[in-house]
């Protein structure tokens, strides 16, 4: 049990060469999804252990810290790992029919094995409790990412991972770069030992620099307005099972390491009373979600507009963020699980259509109902989980994160989320109405019927649908566990 | 009883719907005779258990970490449930009659949609607290839109659009925000006697711009400017225009008003306050104008669908005029008028089966083919009215003399002036029926009254809408047991 944490890294990054061995198309996807949920189980048992408040420091090889590396575990992160590994099982056993039909069967080892890699950097980036380390773990998800983005079935994907490759590139270097001025001002990378040593640090500049580097670094990964160019193309044209992956994780791992980096690290007062961080996060998110919403709403194609919604999203988190209070950070902790696990539904059942159909322009789904009526639940219950209609995950997190507004009496910004709520509305409820009814202006793929997926893409995608609605009824399970990560993420590293 | 069993009747028999299917109807609409026979019992043993002063609420789910779904009963609900479970076996009845005559496709999503409508009716009716108010009401709007599209022509399609954009629109951009501002305000979403906003401190712009928010966030209760959804909801089979829009989705809107009037703000602090004198004039300016506009209305049921629009908004100013006297007779005008107007709706629905034909210049002679759909009309219009021997009377004296209370003259007048457009706009209807010669094309058709379904049902409304006039007693009963402050 002791040695879980490193586990929890090694299973995925020693299975990734294996796959690569083995080659077989099917036996490494076999191989990538049974580790997958060795390690979603792996979190399971840290999260278990770290629920009462209690913290798991794991020295790798013996090497006790602020010298060695260490892995930090606590009701902040473990929830956190544990959607990453849980999506990325579920999502696995969803690509074994969608990957066969985007990617070449010489190459599927390929995809496996950089999947691994990059749940490897993903969880890696997430329970760590070195600064550098982050920064390590943040390059293989990225690298990975890249190759996983490539694999789309048309040639815009490279275009689309090239991109990344630049934008994301340009945000490592600036999180490298702040990880220097932070080692340069304090003399050391373990997290708890930098918070310690900070406020004291002898070059207060350094550590201005340092932060500033940070904050853009990890906005940029994280996908905020305006830094979002790189993710609408590489969510519209990556593999549908990558999208549903990354959607669901990749944005949210880095906002988790924004937050543990404002608040732990730094701490509340440096980031939010010194540099009124709020000042710039609050914007930024009002713009990401008002604007996004409105731009999602005249998408053509419905993968496009659910990256714009991702945007938005990111938006409601990142105002949750700002506000630097127990319940704006429970709001954006727990609609960062909701929203997880809504898109990566939503880019689910998109991902059945694109199968059957063969594309996702919008005008093209209509009456899809009649041919493919599990995918069109699907994805009109988490389209209402994205709306935020009651007994929805939507709902626990929008009441949560507007109470948390109001609180503060920040009610011009409820009232911002509101109207892009209203928004969503628009845009998910146009898509359910063309999927339920004919268009009107003549339609064009009424004379052949589709049949519907594949059981093996229709079961994960029921059972996240499931655990949407199980935490929409059931939601103060998922917001107990925000509130412990918010006050932990306060309380700062003790 | 917990009144947690009443969301079980429509519920369980949804399987059974979907079992028998379209092959076995009769054991279908069988299953739902049950289903509805059991839920008013189960009803009427909750009433009963409430007039001996029982305390009846069930568990809760913790669907956030402060605030949870439950439900308690108090005596506007179960005024509210009882109303709701005896109509759905009645209108159940009468579609059986309506849907078979005329022919009309889907019926198993039918009645399942109408299932869970239902049982989201029951757990707004028990509701004990905004936030499962809310919940239901939600449920409500959605369980619903199968039913308004339900003949997937482009009309019902546009209607459905309408429908779900302005009632999902309001109760997500205003009614939320209400709640919550409640929810940060008091700390507790709990309907509790007196309301608890009554020493939450907040000042009288604050109180006003929050009843705002709920009377415009409450779509359902079709004030103006947000009345729209309404009349486009008419495209739906006439035994839910009679139920859902006559009864349930409209009197959820209104019922969930009053409810919050008496048990989040309180009557007093409303009166106290002044809180509602800016939105009265909106409520006087629906009733009266949705009354003219009902009189322009040719086609049958888009003139009821006007007169409901007026006659909810009797009842939102019977909340806002904020009276014990007005609130009172606020909750008994949900069951008059529910009682006159789903009459009026079942006669339409019989004239369109029976006669086919559905505007109001079409009537003429209409009477000798249909005595008994049009004497039901005529009773049917006189609750409508308010006039004796309905029990419309009333509910409408009570809300008139609440407004004296307030001290002005305007609310009651306007009052009397829509009803006077009720005659001028309902009335002509059952007399040129009556009165008028059958047109000479006409004279050859040999049709006969509606199906017998249809007739049994109307027949049970009309003469409960009289009984209520003479034997008014288990409803004011109710009522008296409001708990004010």
């Amino acid at each position: 049990m002791d040695q879980l944490p490193a586990l929890q890294v090694m299973l995925p990054l020693v299975m990734a060469p294996l796959v690569v061995i083995v080659r077989h198309p099917k036996w490494s996807w076999a191989l990538a999804t049974i580790t997958s949920f060795l390690a979603c189980w792996v979190s399971w048992l840290l999260l278990q252990q770290v629920m009462d408040g209690s913290v798991i420091r794991y020295a790798i090889g013996g090497w006790e810290a602020p010298t060695g590396i260490e892995f930090y575990i606590d009701r902040a992160n473990a929830g956190v790992a544990l959607l990453v590994s849980g999506l990325s099982s579920l999502v696995l056993v969803y690509a074994y029919h969608s990957i066969q039909r985007t990617v070449d069967k010489s190459k599927h080892y390929l995809f496996y094995a950089g999947w691994l890699l990059c749940l490897t950097g993903l969880i890696g980036m997430v329970i760590t409790g070195d600064a550098f380390n982050v920064f390590v773990f943040l390059e293989i998800s990225s690298l990975s990412t890249y190759m996983l983005i490539a694999f789309g079935s048309d040639r815009r994907a490279l275009v689309a991972s090239y991109r990344y490759l630049v934008l994301g590139s340009v945000g490592a270097s600036f999180i490298l770069i702040g990880i220097g001025f932070l080692y340069a001002a304090t003399g050391t990378l373990n997290m708890v030992d930098l918070a310690v040593r900070i406020p004291d640090s002898e070059s207060p500049r350094a550590v201005l620099v340092a932060f500033s580097f940070l904050t853009v670094g990890l906005m940029i990964k994280a996908a905020v307005f305006p830094l979002h160019g790189w993710l609408l193309n590489a969510y519209h044209h990556a593999p549908i099972a990558v999208t549903a992956f990354l959607a669901g994780t990749a944005t949210k791992v880095s906002l988790y390491i924004l937050m543990r980096m404002f608040f732990s690290i730094f701490g509340d007062d440096y980031s939010f009373g010194l540099m009124l961080l709020n000042w710039v996060l609050l914007p930024a998110a009002i713009a990401s979600f008002l604007i996004m919403s409105l731009v999602a709403i005249y998408q053509t194609d419905l993968r496009r507009m659910l990256a714009y919604s991702s945007v938005a999203q990111i938006g409601y988190i990142l105002a949750g963020i700002s506000l630097a209070t127990q319940q704006g950070l429970t709001a954006a902790v727990v609609h960062m699980f909701n929203h997880g696990m809504v898109k990566a539904t939503l880019f689910m059942s998109v991902g059945c259509i694109l199968y059957r159909v063969g594309n996702t322009h919008i005008p093209s789904l209509d009456r899809l109902m009649s041919r493919m009526p599990f995918t069109v639940v699907a994805f009109i219950i988490a389209g209402l989980g994205l709306v935020g209609v009651p007994l929805t995950v939507g709902f626990v997190s929008k009441f949560t994160l507007i109470s948390a507004l109001l609180e503060q009496g920040w009610w011009p910004a409820a009232v911002m989320i509101l109207v892009s709520s209203v928004m969503a509305t628009a845009y998910i409820g146009r898509v359910i109405y063309l999927m339920l009814f004919r268009e009107a202006r003549g339609s064009t793929v009424t004379s052949h019927g589709y049949r519907e997926v594949p059981i093996l893409m229709l079961v994960p995608m029921y059972v996240l649908l499931a655990l949407g609605l199980y935490f929409g009824i059931f939601g103060s399970q998922t917001l107990s566990l925000a509130e412990g990560a918010a006050s932990t993420l306060l309380g700062g590293y003790q | 009883m917990n009144p947690v069993w009443t969301l079980l009747p429509p519920l369980l028999v949804i399987p059974f719907i979907i079992g028998f299917g379209e092959a076995k109807r009769n054991l279908r609409e069988g299953a739902i005779l049950v289903a509805g026979t059991v839920l008013f019992i189960m009803n009427v043993v909750i009433w009963r258990a409430t007039l001996a002063g029982e305390l009846q609420a069930s568990g809760e789910i913790a669907i956030l970490s402060q605030f949870s779904l439950k439900l308690v009963v108090e005596p506007m609900g179960v005024v509210f449930g009882l109303l709701a479970s005896f109509l759905w076996v009645v209108t159940t009845v009468y579609s059986i009659g309506y849907m078979r005559g005329h022919n009309e496709q889907n019926q198993t999503r039918f009645y399942t949609c109408f299932a869970i409508a239902i049982a989201a009716v029951m757990a707004a009716a028990y509701a004990g607290n905004l936030l499962t108010l809310f919940v239901a009401y939600e449920v409500i709007t959605i369980s619903t839109f199968p039913l308004v599209t339900h003949a997937g022509h482009d009309a019902a399609v546009r209607a459905g659009k309408v429908y779900i954009g302005i009632l999902m629109s309001t109760s997500i951009g205003l009614f939320l925000p209400a709640m919550i501002w409640v929810a940060t305000t008091t700390g507790t979403l709990d309907f509790s006697e007196g309301g608890i906003l009554s020493d939450a401190g907040l000042s009288r712009f604050s109180l006003a711009v929050l009843l705002g928010l709920f009377v415009f966030g409450i779509g359902k209760a079709a004030v103006m400017p947000l009345h729209r959804w309404l009349p486009a909801a008419m495209v739906a089979p006439t035994p839910v225009s009679a139920l859902l829009h006559a009864v349930a989705v409209v009197k959820t809107g209104v019922f969930s008003l009053l409810k919050i009037v008496t048990y989040i703000f309180g009557v007093d602090t409303i009166a106290a306050s002044g809180a509602a004198e800016w939105l009265l004039p909106f409520t006087a300016f629906t009733v009266i104008v949705a009354s003219i506009v009902a009189f322009t209305k040719d086609n049958l049921k888009a003139r009821l669908a006007y007169s409901t629009i007026s006659q909810l908004s009797y009842i939102v100013m019977a909340a806002l005029l904020a009276t014990t006297m007005s609130v009172s007779g606020g909750v008994m005008h949900i069951v008059m008028h529910a009682f006159g107007k789903i009459t009026l709706f079942f006669c339409a629905g019989a004239i369109l089966v029976g006669a086919h034909k559905d505007s109001v210049s079409q009537m003429d002679g209409l009477g000798r083919r249909m005595p008994l759909t049009m004497a039901a009309f005529f009773i049917g219009a006189l609750g409508i009215i308010g006039l004796p021997p309905t029990g419309g009377t009333w509910s409408k004296l009570l809300i008139a003399g609440g407004s004296l209370d307030t001290g002005t003259w305007i609310w009651i007048s306007v009052l009397m002036l829509s009803t006077l457009l009720n005659i001028a706009y309902l009335l002509p209807i059952p007399l040129r029926a009556f009165f008028k010669p059958v047109p000479e094309h006409e004279a050859h058709d040999e049709h006969g009254d509606a199906p017998a379904a249809c007739r049994y049902a109307i027949a049970v409304t009309a003469s409960v809408t009289v009984l209520l006039f003479f034997f008014p007693g288990p409803l004011t009963d109710l009522v008296s047991l409001i708990p004010w402050r």
